[in-house]
């Protein structure tokens, strides 16, 4: 079994990160809340851009002593810019020009810096590194900043940056910043905020003098699947430098190893979905290269080794698409799909008409024969394109993950393959059942001359057959095209796995194929943590070799005299 | 089975005493130019072509045991080239115990990768294979015993046809996965090489080389008549009468099982020494040999020479090498389209191969056509 493509461009931990999107939110409220006393008041306007100002000139001073005056008063001044300065200075990036001693906010560049204005943010341009003066702190300035960020942001208006606030203080929360926090987590009316909240709050007391509240601490902590949580609890049994545990009294111990070990339980139960989400998505992209297998051997009896030429056709197509519309590559996806279908497909139909027609009846030399045609197939594409990987962008609504939790988080690309693989399955499906078409491959399958006897134009009806079952090759191509390299040795990762597939799941039976796809994704990712990626691949292959001696005809055999054929 | 002599078994079979016959005459004047005529004078055979022609007379010794079973029996292996390269790791392990201290980190035992992944001990499936006499023997047992296995589960499952073929494929697709894996003790990726020498020959000399060719001439020769012999005795029509009607010849009361395993391992036994002397004139094995392109090509040799003859098998083989040597320097983008449309031409204009071509024109030139009934044409599906 190939190993599972692992997602190219978007890491599986990344969490759903748009900066752009809630940065504008963000930049909207605070404009909104903000804009109300400007236009009411443009006196007052001025005034807080002299306060800036000066906080600003006083930041650039020399001394310590100025410089903590100066983020005393900017706290005070009510501008937007303050915790964006505020941030600036305790990273680092805030400096001011030698040239006229302007304060600015530096962008590290591969060659010099660029600035932005403080007061205003607006962009000043690029300079040397020895054009600008970085404002120096002590850690007694540090600590200072840390608390009138966090304060500031624990006020801010927008949920996601108070929850952002609260888990920058997660891991360093001071017995002052408890109480300030406290009073916070009393007014806090978004539920997340609150949560995480009562977590940090649980953080400190776990260690408070008083029993009760470090026993109400440790149920809080329990209930949390933050890794902080998880971290102190278990420090909370560990035994310190003196061979004393952490945590003196036995009752609370008892009560945070039984906190830990509900945490250890929920991670594994996370766990396990998160291994049955990776072997879901493995599933699909096995179900999207196995069911057009399912159809050209399963329903024709044609073992077409150039399936899996079939969809690098359609994978190449995605990358043409995004060629043709390098600015729009989520339309050009969408775009591709239905030319995916048609390429693949017409160069099915050509296959069938000019080789196979010749060897219906034939299976070991339709095999041999479209052996030869995925070979000049991929050498085809070596000559037009190049012997090396294309790289295909994904959609950007594609790329981040959908965070659960800590242990549990669904990557999006994966999950519109499970959603897309399902969707084409079921658009198959009613084809064969629903159409006429569908009626007609069916009846050729079951009895050929007595299809033809009513009249049914069997040649018309193969080629078509060929035709929809490699254009599905096709649509699986441009799936795949978002999960793994495009190149011209696509296909033959997957030929294999495709015919598992189809062979475990019962020949002329995409029910059967929808089973065993899903099985054997799942089946491969469980067995990948013990025995290894390549190993759990061959534990498969094996497994499957011997359940073929079990049962010949797959899962779910085809029944009565058609299948004895 | 009455016993008969090579020349009882051979009578009546011309294009077999084709073969041999210029496999003689081949193996004994490329040998003399080879070695007798001095490298300027312009009938002097290099040692490149020399080697080169051993290899193909491997490749034709596969052949002939794909043959055996996919001809005249009926089940066509995707996965032959498997056998090969067990046998080709087989000797390859007796070749690098040969190295010795000689290695670039000179461990008297371990081998350089083992010493390279900081194994101390030798795994126990290598002990033995300082001795030439264990490895020679492992060469035919190692493949026999997997198609024994194998093949011993899928025809008593009566598992035929496509599934037959397919499931081949993905058992020389799982050894190969396996093979890679450097845990597994055979060199991983890089597999096995560096070799010195065989038997105490020096695989770089020149007479060693020689040696190695003819040997693999005499193995291919000795492969062919053996197979002969298994087809023409009572087993062989047999199995023949398995591959035109399979039921029928199980209720006739033949335990067509055994049969088929029968034939199954002795060809597994032949490709095992097929790969045996292919290692040591190549120098190197490695996972790549397992993999399933490898065993399809085979298939196509012996298509294009056509199935069913044996020395078809053998001479499609060496075609077919010839033609990929040729292009593959002289024109390489062009080879696998050649490769490819030979596979389309073979399989739809050409179903009895170049022999079955051949036949045919030559009845179209008699008449009336002959009427001497060939057991081996017998319709295949």
């Amino acid at each position: 079994m190939e190993p599972m493509p692992t997602s190219k461009r978007c890491s599986p931990d990344r969490v759903s990160g748009r900066p752009g999107w809630w940065l504008t939110l963000v930049l909207a409220v605070a404009a909104i809340v903000w804009l109300p006393p400007a236009h009411a008041a443009p006196a007052d306007d001025t005034a807080t851009a002299a306060a800036l100002k000066a906080a600003l000139t006083g930041l650039s001073r020399a001394g310590f002593n100025d410089k903590k005056a100066a983020v005393d008063n900017l706290e005070q001044v009510r501008s937007p810019r303050r915790v964006v300065i505020l941030k600036a200075l305790m990273q680092g990036n805030l400096c001011y020009r030698k040239s006229d001693h302007r304060v600015v906010i530096t962008k590290e560049l591969s060659d010099g810096f660029q600035l932005y204005a403080a007061d205003t943010g607006e962009k000043l341009g690029k300079v040397g590194m020895r054009a600008v003066h970085t404002i120096v702190i002590n850690n007694d300035i540090r600590i200072a900043l840390r608390n009138k960020i966090a304060e500031l942001s624990l006020a801010d208006p927008n949920p996601d940056v108070r929850l952002g606030a609260v888990r920058d203080m997660l891991n360093h929360m001071t017995p002052a910043m408890a109480k300030r926090l406290r009073q916070y987590e009393a007014k806090e009316t978004d539920g997340a905020v609150r949560r995480l909240m009562d977590i940090a709050l649980a953080l400190v007391d776990s260690s408070s003098p008083d029993k009760s509240a470090r026993l109400a601490a440790v149920k809080v902590l329990g209930e949390s699947m933050d890794p902080a949580a998880h971290n102190r609890l278990a420090q909370m049994l560990q035994k310190g430098d003196d061979g004393d545990y952490r945590e003196s009294d036995p009752q609370v111990r008892a009560a945070a190893r039984a906190a830990l070990q509900s945490i250890r339980d929920k991670e594994e139960f996370y766990s396990v979905l998160q291994t049955s989400y990776f072997g879901l998505t493995l599933g699909s992209v096995l179900l999207l290269a196995g069911i057009g297998l399912a159809i050209t051997f399963g329903v024709m009896g044609v073992i077409n080794m150039a399936h899996g030429e079939m969809m690098m056709l359609g994978a190449y197509t995605t990358y043409v698409m995004q060629l043709i519309m390098p600015d729009d590559i989520g339309t050009s996806i969408i775009v591709a799909i239905p030319a995916a279908f048609l390429v693949s497909g017409l160069v099915g139909i050509l296959i069938e008409r000019s080789v196979i027609r010749f060897l219906y009846g034939r299976p070991l030399e339709t095999l041999l024969a479209t052996f030869g045609i995925s070979l000049i197939l991929q050498q085809l594409v070596r000559t037009v394109f190049s012997p090396l990987n294309q790289d295909v962008q994904s959609p950007s609504w594609m790329s981040g993950a959908l965070q659960i939790n800590s242990a549990l988080s669904l990557t999006y690309n994966r999950l519109y393959i499970v959603g897309f693989a399902l969707v084409v399955f079921l658009a198959l499906l009613l084809v064969l059942k629903k159409t006429t078409l569908g009626l007609k491959v069916r009846a050729v399958s079951q009895n050929r001359s007595m299809a033809k006897a009513m009249g049914v134009r069997t040649e018309w009806v193969d080629a078509l057959t060929f035709g929809l079952g490699s254009g599905i090759a096709g649509i699986a191509g441009v799936a795949l095209s978002q999960l793994t390299n495009v190149g011209p040795n696509l296909g033959q990762h997957y030929i294999i796995d495709s015919f598992m597939v189809v062979v475990f799941g019962g020949v002329g039976n995409l029910w059967g194929t929808l089973v065993s796809a899903l099985t054997l994704g799942v089946a491969d990712k469980f067995l990948e943590p013990w025995a290894g990626a390549v190993l759990a691949k061959v534990v498969v292959l094996v497994l499957l070799i011997l359940f073929i001696q079990k049962r010949p005809r797959g899962l779910f055999p085809q029944k009565g005299r058609v299948a004895e054929g | 089975m009455e016993r008969r002599s090579v020349i009882a078994v051979l009578a009546g079979d011309r294009g077999g005493q084709a073969l041999l016959g210029s496999l003689a005459v081949v193996s004994v004047v490329v040998a003399f130019l080879n070695l007798a005529v001095p490298a300027s004078s312009a009938l002097h055979v290099s040692s490149y072509t020399v080697t080169l022609l051993g290899k193909y007379f491997c490749y034709a010794l596969l052949a002939v045991s794909l043959d055996l079973v996919w001809g005249y029996c009926g089940i066509l292996s995707l996965g032959h080239a498997a056998f090969f390269a067990l046998g080709g790791y087989a000797m390859g392990m007796y070749l690098m115990r040969e190295i010795g201290t000689r290695g670039v980190y000179g461990n008297p035992i371990l081998p350089d990768f083992m010493v390279f992944m900081n194994w101390k001990h030798l795994p126990w499936y290598w002990y033995g294979f300082d001795h030439f006499w264990f490895a020679a023997l492992m060469v035919l047992a190692v493949p026999a015993l997997l198609a024994l296995v194998f093949g011993w589960l899928a025809f008593r499952s009566r598992v035929t046809g496509v599934y037959l073929s397919i499931i081949t494929q993905a058992l020389t697709y799982a050894l190969m996965l396996a093979f890679f894996r450097n845990e597994m003790g055979f060199g991983g990726n890089n597999g096995l090489t560096d070799f010195k020498d065989l038997i105490g020959f020096n695989l770089q000399s020149n007479p060693t080389q020689v040696g190695l060719f003819v040997a693999s001439a005499v193995a291919l020769a000795l492969g062919y008549v053996l197979s002969r012999y298994v087809v023409r005795s009572k087993l062989g029509a047999v199995v023949t009468a398995v591959r035109d009607g399979e039921s029928r010849a199980r209720f006739l009361g033949y335990r067509v099982e055994h049969y088929k395993l029968w034939v199954f391992v002795f060809s597994a036994m032949l490709a095992g020494v097929a790969g045996a002397l292919y290692v040591p004139q190549i120098g190197i094995i490695n996972p790549s040999e397992f993999s399933p392109l490898n065993s399809i090509e085979l298939v196509v040799w012996v298509a294009v020479g056509g199935r069913g003859t044996l020395y078809g098998a053998a001479l499609g083989a060496i075609l077919v090498n010839y033609a990929k040597s040729y292009f593959t320097a002289a024109l390489p983008n062009v080879w696998l389209f050649a490769l490819g449309g030979l596979f389309v031409v073979v399989t739809v204009l050409l179903p009895r191969g170049l022999i079955g071509l051949g036949r045919q024109l030559r009845r179209r030139r008699q008449s009336p056509p002959p009427v001497v009934p060939q057991r081996t044409e017998e319709q295949m599906e």
